[in-house]
């Protein structure tokens, strides 16, 4: 088994730190991950992806074309990544904010209105959490179990208090998460 | 218990200086690597090991600062980019002439000039033929991974004192900005012994102790240059480390170092799905660089492509190991541009199979 | 009295410190550096930390200084001497350290050197010989080069509006919060000498009391690059050199 998997999104939205903790979660399982940020100009403010690979063998290249899933929060991150999906493989967006609908039908195509979500719990900081439950729920890689342990192993002891809404948090993304489109 | 933990590259390089007991770093921030400086200054190692940590002036102020501490016989450290290490390189020929140990780190961006912070492997020849002035070597190690990174801190250091000699770990934006599994090596205890070529304070048994590269008799410098030159034989001798993958069948061959060999090696597998019989050899140290391994697979392959994020630096040292027996051909991206797998495999039906 | 019983140990008033080494000197006759190296070496006999002090050299006249100082010594690049005495203070914090830096070396191609160390108040002592030109490369003009004063590369005089003007680093080291002690002197006579050996082991008290950097400049002259017999480079130093450069405490510590 090897996912990779692209994640884009607005510097802000939480992007880079959901790579790491589905990698968290990969090292909590056995696996072999490693995440790969962009960074430079887009560190400060604009458009921010990072790349997260998990998998059973160890991982030669840490840097992609190409992506089984991409996880995209923005429209130029869906713009700049929807073509760099593999055939067959998985487009997961953000509903708020795009003012386009992915255009491919060789993949499967799923939505998911996090932010929405997230204003309903009255915590727009577990907007990504929801996204990561959204994307277990159609490829789960990573036992929630195992994503939990790799969050307190990451999150500061006095965080600690706030894993049980990220928990909260991923099952409402797998609750809200919806197909779009399969692939023909 | 392992001490397992998910790191970037920087940070786990900083980590491991830290546990491999070194005494002092010296610094000056710059991307992609200021999170070596950042990461030591929140762990505060004053604290946990005695370790003394600062952020100078500049490069030059830096690589300056680890003569002074090195030259006292400590474990002293810089880690810096590629502008940077142009910046150190007056510093680093002055450590070499002196024979004095230490580790500089060069998480290598693009280039020439300010250039891109995006990664590249184009110091090569900077980083194995010298880069400063007068004839020396440093010892250069390329890490593929984050766990080589850590391994390469601890290694540097001991090579750096069984040669009195400054390595060097040249790594690039994407192993010092990734994140992998990292395995952490326990606590090393830091240096007590007094060397006697390090200025402690005079003792009344022996003479005055001098750390200086300075030889005004040319007879004199010629000696030095001769003891450097012997060393380097030395280095050669026992220092040489390669992976190789898919060798043993092998008709055509890859040959890239640190995280370019990592792409290329998705290209080799690429290629072996296709049929395609191609090995992979990857220098962990680019000097003393594996030219007797290279030249052994010469003999069985029919051609060989070298694999740089550079505009062609390592292939003139795989032309010279190889001596004539095979094809060897240059496949490069650069200024901050990363090759993509299938780019690789496509170099490599074009240029070696096709040529 | 006979020759012979001159140098009877009973009538010897005044000997060389043993923190000196027997080489000859190669300075030229009559350059200050000597007696310079000597008041230091007193101090450092004087104070018993002959085996606790470690000294930076420079590049300028003074690059050999490490063989006339009996005590551990570093050889530094062209400028770089406080970064490098900073290296050593940093992991050798119980040492007593010096850098001995003229004033190409400290004052043009170690400005940045120099400032910082300053700055951030390293517990060493810098001593800084000015003579106001590069002696060692053949008497080209330094960034303490008087106006008008003539020099290899400045061979009509300093012009300074297109040579610039002398740099006061004496004044502007004083200014930073990090120097505890700065001082100006000179040892062209014996009067002056003993007073710049006073501020020397001063300094090297202070460093004991890690009150930050101290900063001794000795203003020097260059019979060789001024092209004067050495009494008349003395009168000019005093001429010239003192009303720009003053001698005198700047900074003491409160």
């Amino acid at each position: 088994m090897t996912e990779e998997i692209i994640i884009a999104g607005f510097g802000g939205q939480g992007v880079l730190s959901m790579g790491q903790i589905l990698c968290y979660g990969g090292v909590m399982q056995g696996k072999e991950v490693s995440w790969m940020p962009s960074y430079g100009p887009e560190m400060r403010g604009g458009t921010a992806n990072c790349t997260a690979i998990i998998s059973n063998q160890q991982i030669s290249s840490p840097v992609l074309t190409e992506f089984d899933t991409a996880i995209v929060l923005n429209q130029p991150s869906l713009d700049k990544f929807e073509e760099a999906v593999k055939p067959g493989g998985l487009l997961i967006y953000e509903v708020n904010g795009m003012t386009r609908k992915p255009e491919r039908t060789d993949i499967s195509i799923f939505s998911i209105p996090a932010y929405d979500m997230s204003v309903k719990m009255n915590n727009t900081k577990v907007f990504n959490m929801i996204v990561i439950g959204g994307f277990l729920k159609v490829r789960p890689v990573i036992e929630l179990e195992n994503v939990i342990k790799g969050l307190e192993k990451v999150l500061p002891e006095r965080y600690h208090h706030l894993i049980k809404l990220n928990e909260e948090a991923i099952h409402k993304g797998m609750d809200i998460v919806k197909e779009e489109s399969a692939a023909v | 218990m392992k001490d397992l933990r998910l790191m970037k590259g920087n940070e786990a390089m900083a980590e491991a200086a830290i546990r491999a007991g070194a005494d002092a770093y010296f610094g000056y921030p710059i991307t992609p690597q200021s999170e070596v400086i950042e990461y030591l200054m929140r762990e505060n190692p004053a604290e946990r090991t005695g370790m003394q940590v600062l952020q100078a002036e500049s490069e030059v102020a830096a690589i300056n600062m680890v003569y002074g501490a090195a030259g006292c016989g400590k474990r002293a450290m810089t880690t810096s980019s590629s502008p940077g290490v142009s910046l150190m390189a007056e510093g680093l020929s002055y450590i070499a002439g002196a024979e004095l140990p230490c580790l500089v780190v060069n998480v290598v961006r693009g280039g020439p000039g300010l250039g891109t912070i995006q990664p590249s492997q184009s110091d090569y020849f900077q980083a194995v033929k010298g880069g400063g002035h007068g004839d020396y070597k440093l010892i250069v190690l390329a890490p593929a991974t984050v766990q080589e990174s850590v391994d390469y801190v601890k290694l540097g250091f001991e090579l750096a004192f069984k040669y009195r000699n400054p390595v060097m770990i040249l790594s690039d934006g994407i192993i010092g900005q990734m994140m992998e599994k990292v395995e952490l090596f326990e606590q090393q205890p830091r240096l007590t012994e007094e060397f006697s070529w390090a200025t402690v304070g005079k003792k009344p048994d022996r003479d005055s102790v001098i750390v200086t590269s300075l030889q005004l008799q040319s007879e004199e410098q010629e000696k030095v240059n001769l003891r450097l030159q012997a060393k380097y034989r030395e280095v050669e001798k026992n220092e040489v480390r390669f992976e190789s993958y898919e060798c043993d069948d092998a008709e055509y061959l890859f040959v890239a170092f640190g995280s370019c060999a990592r792409i290329t090696r998705k290209a080799m597998e690429m290629a072996r799905g296709k049929g395609i019989r191609v090995g992979l050899l990857r220098p962990q140290t680019v000097y003393p660089f594996p030219y007797d391994a290279i030249n052994k697979l010469a003999g069985q392959v029919k051609g060989i492509l070298s694999v740089e994020m550079n505009a062609g630096q390592m292939v003139e040292d795989v032309r010279l190991a190889v001596n004539g027996k095979t094809t060897v051909k240059h496949f490069g991206r650069f200024g901050g541009m990363i090759p993509s797998p299938a780019e690789i495999l496509n170099a490599l039906e074009q240029k070696i199979i096709g040529g | 009295m006979a020759e012979n019983n001159i140098i009877s140990p009973e009538n010897l008033v005044y000997e060389k410190t043993s923190v000196l080494t027997d080489r000859v000197l190669h300075y030229c006759p009559g350059c200050g550096h000597g007696t310079a190296h000597r008041m230091l070496a007193e101090v450092v006999d004087e104070l018993g930390i002959q085996g606790d002090t470690i000294g930076v050299a420079p590049v300028g006249c003074s690059v050999l200084a490490y063989y006339y100082f009996d005590v551990d010594m570093q050889e530094a690049a062209h400028g770089r001497a406080p970064a490098v005495a900073t290296g050593i203070k940093r992991t050798m914090p119980e040492k007593y350290v010096f850098t001995y830096q003229g004033d190409g070396d400290l004052a043009a191609i170690g400005t940045a050197e120099t400032l910082h160390a300053c700055n951030r108040g390293e517990n060493f002592l810098i001593v800084f010989i000015n003579n106001g030109i590069y002696g060692m490369t053949g008497g080209q003009m330094a960034p303490t080069t008087l106006p008008g004063m003539k020099s290899s590369t400045s061979p009509y005089g300093r012009d300074v509006v297109t040579m610039g003007n002398p740099l006061k680093m004496t004044e502007l080291v004083a200014e930073l919060p990090g120097t505890c002690f700065v001082t100006r002197q000179s040892v062209h006579t014996p009067a002056n000498a003993r007073k710049t050996k006073r501020a020397l082991k001063k300094a090297m008290e202070y460093q004991k009391q890690n009150k930050g950097t101290c900063f001794v400049e000795i203003v020097s002259n260059c019979p060789s690059g001024w092209k004067m017999t050495p009494a008349e480079s003395n009168k000019w130093m005093e001429e010239n050199m003192f009303p720009y450069y003053p001698l005198g405490d700047i900074k003491v510590p409160s």
